[in-house]
């Protein structure tokens, strides 16, 4: 449904390198996640599948069309959301998405089974213009703009970025809902915990791909035993452990910090223990974990490319 | 055709939500065309004068009250001594001297001449040249008062005599007000044009909309059009707000043909808002665009003969007007207002206007770009 091939992008004459050598490709029906910290060229991805900025190098299709010769099919076939909102402030609820559809030769009515159940939350709203209403109520709108034309694929640059967590957990159920109309969706996010929502996920970095599977194969391919531990005084504890000689890879994780060894044995467990009570810890907990999408990130991040 | 409906409609939508520009679009004409011309005037009146008289006779003291009766001229101090007088000029209290010399009575009599001193503050320089030549052409036509007297006395056969009668063309009374108000009515229409569709465009690309736009099937020319017809009626509104508040307030009826006066602010109006969105294809924020914006559309009027006609400027001045659209505009607003021109009277002018228009489309049109 999407394929890049080697995309390459660079911006300004220093040539800052923005998406660097990218193949992969998204299938029908999938949702696919860009994951990756802000500055790692999500967006550059999206703006040169949605045909607004031209690659230097490479080639991307989607829905079968070449982004560059065949822009117009695109255009006529997908959604968009930038990852700024982009309606029109001015114009109410009802006006914008009745001028996006005019815009695609098509009506609300004729494509209202698509949207249906997002209007239905800002239909109270109707009347208000766009530009005041709250974060999520925006987001929503912007996805009903987007999908107003009954598209085949749908790119959501950062949907949910400063959105508050109950409406992005809403969000990601209208997507499940999109994704059993067989609407292939590219959804960029940097929080971690948006991943596992995914069907397949590509780790970015600085332009690169770190990794591309599903969340669950990516978790599958953490390599070491992971434990939580906590105590007392998290600060001195994430401080005494990365000091000690047995620790890969030691950082704060909600309440717990995430620890990996190097050589992972009971007695070297129970020697860190020790040394930790020497250091005046107490309450210490101590327990095996299973690691999230975030662990395999900075996991990945470490490893030498 | 349906997209372009929708997209005026838009428009329209917005531009009536936005109140702020709404109401100014009805002020400034009013405002400007109420206020200018009337404030904008080259008259020259009350201009100090000091006299030093040191003749102290009949035919000085007659100078004297011939020029004060003028109206022009405001007479601040009357002594016997130059360098007093001179003190006036330098604490800026008067703007001429006009000095009679001792026997000056005597020496026209008997010698049949006589020469006074006229001295002008030149820091002002319209109102030195005016003050000086409205002098001059009070004391020629006093001199000529006694020829006339002295021919008369000695019973001769009077000497011939040319006498100046000035017959204004087009504006009879050298009312400033009718000159003034149809330029003005020019500049009126090249501000709507180009700042707000410069700056309706721009912020399009600064809220971001823009992108929104551009991935969807929508044809550039289809975008362009939306933006400009919206600008295009707004234009011709304000103007003819303009042209009934010049009729109401300053009673002024365009002599030539209306259809025409439309024909070619419609046509004029085309090159402006190209001139507009030319502006807006290369900047990305308002500020931006309003700061260019401003720039080209004060150097347009400056040179564009509202204030100072073309046909006195320098040469290279010259040129720069005849690049300058606003000129011809403001030409043919004279024209047609105050001397009833028709079409062939302006349609070099309309072929130019056509040019710019073409000119500034063509590029702003080639500089869009979907992609960045």
């Amino acid at each position: 449904m999407i394929t890049l091939n080697h995309i390459c992008k660079t911006y300004g004459k220093e040539k800052k390198i923005a998406v660097n050598d990218i193949s992969l490709s998204v299938n029908k029906g999938e949702i696919f996640g860009l994951i990756g910290p802000d500055g790692a060229g999500k967006s550059s991805i999206f703006r040169i599948l949605t045909t607004l900025l031209l690659a230097d190098s490479g080639t991307a299709t989607v829905d079968g069309h070449d982004v560059v010769t065949d822009y117009k099919h695109i255009r006529k076939s997908v959604g968009y959301m930038p990852g700024k909102f982009s309606l029109y402030p001015d114009l109410s609820v009802e006006e914008n998405l009745k001028f996006f559809a005019t815009l695609f030769n098509t009506s609300i009515r004729e494509n209202y089974h698509l949207i249906k159940d997002i209007y239905m939350l800002l239909e109270p709203f109707k009347n208000r213009r766009a530009g005041k209403l709250s974060g999520g109520m925006k987001q929503k709108l912007a996805l009903c703009c987007a999908l107003i034309h009954k598209p085949t694929v749908l790119f959501l640059d950062e949907p949910t970025t400063g959105i508050d967590p109950v409406s992005r957990k809403e969000f990601w159920e209208m997507l499940k809902r999109l994704k059993k109309q067989e609407i292939t969706i590219l959804v960029s996010t940097p929080y971690m915990d948006e991943a596992s929502l995914c069907d397949r996920i590509a780790l970015i970095k600085n332009g690169k791909i770190l990794s591309i599977n599903t969340p669950d194969h990516i978790i599958k391919d953490y390599p070491d035993n992971l434990y939580k531990i906590k105590s007392d005084v998290i600060y001195t504890l994430l401080k005494d452990i990365n000091l000690h000689s047995n620790t890969q890879s030691c950082f704060t994780f909600g309440e717990f910090l995430h620890v990996s060894f190097l050589s992972d044995t009971e007695s070297m467990q129970q020697e860190l223990l020790n040394y930790l009570s020497k250091k005046g810890h107490l309450n210490i907990v101590m327990e095996k974990t299973v690691p999230g999408i975030e662990d395999c990130f900075i996991h990945l991040l470490k490893k030498p490319a | 055709m349906r997209t372009i409906r929708f997209l005026l409609q838009k428009e329209f939508t917005q531009i009536f939500r936005n109140k702020p520009i709404m109401g100014m679009m009805m002020i400034v004409p009013i405002v400007q065309l109420l206020i200018l011309p009337l404030a904008a005037n080259y008259e020259v009146k009350n201009i100090n004068l000091a006299v030093v008289d040191h003749d102290h006779s009949t035919y000085s003291q007659k100078l004297v009250s011939n020029i004060t009766a003028s109206g022009y001229f405001r007479l601040i101090s009357f002594g016997n001594s130059y360098s007093k007088a001179y003190q006036l000029i330098e604490s800026d209290q008067a703007d001429l001297i006009l000095e009679i010399p001792p026997d000056f009575e005597r020496n026209l009599i008997r010698d049949n001449k006589q020469k006074v001193l006229i001295a002008v503050n030149a820091i002002n320089g319209t109102k030195a040249n005016l003050g000086g030549a409205y002098l001059n052409t009070i004391i020629r036509n006093y001199n000529e008062d006694i020829r006339m007297q002295f021919v008369q006395n000695e019973k001769k056969s009077p000497i011939p005599l040319i006498e100046i009668k000035p017959v204004n063309w087009f504006n009879p009374l050298m009312n400033y007000n009718l000159f003034m108000v149809p330029g003005i009515l020019a500049i009126l229409v090249t501000m709507i044009g180009s700042y707000l569709t410069a700056l309706n465009i721009v912020k399009e690309k600064e809220v971001g909309t823009i992108e929104q736009i551009n991935v969807t099937p929508i044809k550039k020319h289809h975008f362009i059009l939306g933006k400009l017809i919206p600008f295009w009626v707004l234009g011709l509104l304000v103007f003819s707000l303009g042209l009934s508040i010049s009729f109401i307030v300053y009673g002024i009826i365009p002599l030539g043909s209306l259809l025409l006066l439309y024909e070619f602010v419609a046509l004029y109006l085309l090159s402006v808002l190209g001139l507009g969105l030319l502006i807006s294809t290369y900047c990305e924020t308002q500020q931006q665009a309003m700061f260019i914006a401003f720039f080209f559309v004060m150097i347009f009027i400056l040179m564009g003969g509202l204030f100072t006609s073309v046909e006195s400027m320098p040469p290279w001045a010259k040129i720069v007007a005849k690049l300058n659209p606003v000129t011809y505009m403001i030409e043919v607003m004279r024209m047609i207002v105050l001397k009833g021109s028709g079409f062939n009277d302006i349609l070099p002018h309309l072929v130019k206007v056509l040019l710019f228009a073409l000119f500034f489309n063509s590029w702003a049109v080639w500089n869009y770009k979907k992609t960045s």
